[in-house]
């Protein structure tokens, strides 16, 4: 498997995501939101937690507009992989990539825990390492993880099993108490928690490690 | 020439910023605010010639999210 991680002025996750899909097997090069081109022959890209652009305007807005997230979006167009945690998850739904959008959370404040998901799907080269149903803790770190869309697209994203995540106990006010969305080839994965921070002994969890195992099981026989 | 544009949560988009003002404004001893949406004016000066559909193709494209906020725009 060889994974790009998109680092922008303000991304704080890059390093974490980028050790996360080695200790899980994949070669990874780190890319700048200046470049213009992905290196040749990346299956996967990921786009880091963090404030890009110091979250101006609205938070992933000015990177959906970066040179490189334009050819992100080539490579989810063509059927690549894209993995957005956190402020990537903002940045996949202003690139329209993924439907909805996140919202300031319900209480307000910056919430910093570990909380429960529970996987709504198996059915992706994602979470294909859990099976539905599975409680799992993973930290999030986020002001505006609430996420919105109008009912026909929540509808749509339940009826077609692209509801990856759900919090047990919903921290930030999401519809549906939504934590992570696939798109409809499943290949593009956007959530708010970060399973990069659960992924080593020494985080206090390794929860998150069964989906970049299944992600480099995936895209390594591929 | 300017322009000034008026993003907004749509309705029905829970705003708690626009709830905590109210709160914050009873708590003040302001009677009777039923409701504060929370929005934001973003100014642009622009080259003459510019048009109004520039500056909508601008709101559609980066201004306003239209997942979950309306615009309006003002050209003086």
């Amino acid at each position: 498997m060889r994974a790009a991680v998109v680092v922008f002025p303000g991304s704080n996750c890059d390093r974490d995501l980028a050790v996360a899909f080695e200790a899980a097997g994949a070669e990874v090069e780190m890319v700048w939101h200046k470049d213009s081109e992905l290196p040749q022959g990346v299956d996967i890209v990921g786009i880091p937690g963090g404030f890009s652009y110091g979250d101006y305007l609205r938070c992933g807005a000015i990177a959906a507009q970066s040179p490189i997230v334009r050819s992100v979006k080539a490579h989810a167009e063509r059927g690549g992989y894209v993995l957005g945690i956190c402020n990537g998850f903002q940045v996949l739904t202003e690139t329209g990539l993924l439907p909805g959008a996140l919202l300031r959370n319900a209480g307000l404040k910056y919430i910093c825990r570990t909380v429960g998901l529970e996987v709504q799907t198996s059915d992706s080269d994602f979470t294909a390492g859990y099976n539905a149903g599975d409680v799992i803790n993973i930290p999030i770190a986020h002001h505006d993880g609430n996420y919105f869309a109008d009912d026909e697209t929540i509808a749509r994203l339940q009826g077609e099993d692209r509801v990856a995540f759900t919090y047990t106990d919903n921290p930030n006010g999401a519809r549906a108490d939504i934590a992570g969305i696939l798109s409809q080839n499943r290949r593009v994965l956007g959530m708010m928690p970060h399973p990069e921070r659960a992924a080593d002994a020494g985080h206090g969890g390794t929860d998150g490690v069964a989906l970049f195992r299944a992600l480099a099981g995936a895209l390594t026989t591929a | 020439m300017k322009a000034r544009v008026h993003v907004m949560l749509k309705n029905g988009v829970l705003d708690p910023q626009g709830e905590a003002v109210r709160h914050a404004l009873g708590a003040l001893g302001f009677e009777g605010v039923q409701s504060v949406r929370q929005g934001k004016v973003i100014e642009l000066d622009l080259a003459e010639g510019s048009s109004e559909a520039d500056v909508t193709a601008m709101c559609e494209k980066l201004l306003a999210n239209t997942v979950i906020e309306s615009y309006t725009v003002e050209m003086s």
